[in-house]
């Protein structure tokens, strides 16, 4: 308890680092591209528009609206894969600036999956624009959808706090985590209803967090539902759990970091 | 209350060369399986106790891999001791190694930001002292460049520059003097003691024994990792140079 309280005065005293540093991030990214931060809303039209072509002709029947389903999904995940991948590099990337001056490691992950969030607000509204577009209704309970937002922050800034303390140590989870990512978007049902996979397959969506943090935001925006309190604790406590143990994994080994950086 | 603004008690510091080598899954597995994974301990600094007082200007003085810059790092907090404990109880704007916490791929402008950032100011402060700065560093013309195109010297001014803006309680100065030039020197110099006579406490690492005696009040002498002296600087640098001119 009292590592927490230490934990959180040290965010507050560092909070115009964190700043510093998610300005850092979004600005090296596109620093030098001609479209620069156009591309966070571009990219999710991109890819929507190339999916909805290739998967509508064969979901047309089951799925509804597709493009918001499809858009739905890929936006959290996106969140997600980009917030994880970017901030496992981010400690051995900043080596320079930790083997000088002292400053709060967990900074650093963290900032990564600040400006991954920054990116989603884009996509978010990218989100809007299509429904616009395709005249998908538009349910009040859409505005709740920094919930499942939240959630999901939780679990992927605990990811975050795992990966990027492990690859200190072993450098080819960078490589494996890559491979993990392609598996785990097949995992998810972006494109694809759940109801296509049979039922002997269904476990993977049991226990893939993911699904979770999507239907409920699907629930949100397409169905117009809230979901119920189990749905609320689950989504929670996956995310409060992973939380925690990134802080431990992070803490436990963050003293270490600078032998091997 | 204290007069002691940095305490050092039994601190060593062991750095493990063999499981350094080891940086993937495969190899950890081997090695975890053959039982090589503990080997070839060093210990780069042992049992090192001493304090230092509110305002004093302390200097340390040994050869190359005594642990002049491990012993930096701890106190700086960038390292934490393998045993033994420090207390710091002030604020740190470390210059070690020659660098200050600069990201190289940023210009000079974004790092001074960067840098006021680690040493806990906001954006609106390191604006006031945003000229001041660059005076001192005397580098107007190179403002937005990367700093991955500056000199060695201009990377030195650049730290020191925004180090000492930032009235740090301590200021660490690892062989910073050595790398400018005869004019810089003489700027580093004036500032340090300008800090001195504001109440703060300054750790200057430097080979040149005369630079030491002149800045220094107190001096601790390290040799491969022990403590051999620490007190007043003209006693211990004489016996520092005396042993010097034995060991030829």
């Amino acid at each position: 308890m009292n590592r927490m309280y230490v934990m959180l005065k040290g965010f507050i005293k560092y909070k115009n680092l964190l700043l510093e540093l998610v300005v850092r991030d979004i600005k090296i990214r596109y620093r030098k591209s001609v479209l620069g931060l156009f591309w966070t809303l571009l990219n999710p039209l991109l890819m929507m528009t190339v999916t909805t072509i290739v998967f509508s002709s064969l979901f047309r029947t089951n799925i509804p609206y597709f493009p918001v389903y499809f858009l739905t999904g890929s936006i959290l995940f996106t969140f997600n894969s980009e917030a994880t991948t970017q901030a496992l590099t981010s400690i051995i990337s900043n080596a320079d600036l930790i083997k000088k001056v002292y400053i709060p490691k967990y900074l650093f992950p963290f900032s990564r999956v600040l400006s991954s969030l920054v990116n989603f607000v884009f996509a978010f509204i990218a989100l809007l624009l299509v429904m616009v577009v395709t005249s998908t209704p538009f349910k009040p309970t859409i505005l709740l959808s920094f919930i499942p937002l939240f959630y999901l922050l939780l679990f992927t800034t605990g990811l975050s706090l795992i990966l990027s303390s492990v690859t200190v140590f072993f450098r080819d989870i960078h490589h494996l985590y890559g491979v993990f990512t392609l598996l785990w978007t097949y995992a998810t049902p972006l494109f694809y209803p759940t109801s296509i996979i049979p039922e002997k397959f269904k476990w993977i969506f049991v226990w893939n967090p993911l699904y979770y943090f999507i239907d409920y935001f699907r629930k949100l925006v397409l169905d117009g539902i809230i979901p119920n309190l189990s749905a609320n604790l689950t989504c929670f406590l996956i995310g409060f759990l992973v939380l925690i143990a990134g802080l431990v994994t992070f803490y436990k080994s963050q003293d270490r970091f600078i032998l091997y950086i | 209350m204290s007069q002691n603004i940095v305490e050092l008690k039994d601190v060593s510091m062991m750095f493990n060369l063999s499981r350094e080598k080891v940086d993937n899954l495969k190899e950890y597995f081997v090695r975890f399986v053959k039982k090589q994974l503990s080997f070839e301990e060093f210990w780069a600094l042992k049992n090192i106790s001493f304090n230092i007082e509110r305002g004093e200007s302390l200097g340390i003085v040994g050869l190359n891999g005594s642990g002049k810059s491990t012993l930096l790092k701890i106190i700086a907090g960038v390292m934490k001791p393998t045993k033994g404990t420090v207390s710091v109880y002030g604020t740190v704007a470390p210059l070690i190694e020659l660098g200050a916490g600069f990201d190289f791929e940023l210009t000079a402008r974004e790092n001074i930001f960067l840098n006021g950032a680690i040493l806990g100011f906001s954006r609106a402060q390191i604006k006031e002292k945003f000229e001041e700065i660059v005076d001192f560093a005397e580098l107007w013309d190179f403002i937005d460049v990367p700093i991955k195109n500056f000199s060695s010297g201009m990377v030195a001014r650049l730290g020191f520059s925004i180090a000492t803006i930032s009235r740090p309680d301590i200021l660490i100065a690892d062989e910073i003097l050595g790398v400018g030039d005869y004019k810089f020197q003489k700027k580093c110099e004036g500032r340090i003691n300008e800090i001195i006579g504001n109440g703060a406490t300054v750790i200057l690492v430097s080979h040149s024994i005369e630079t030491v005696k002149k800045m220094c009040t107190k001096v601790a002498w390290l040799k491969k990792g022990e403590l051999v002296k620490v007190g007043p600087s003209d006693t211990v640098c004489e016996e520092y140079m005396a042993s010097m001119e034995n060991e030829q």
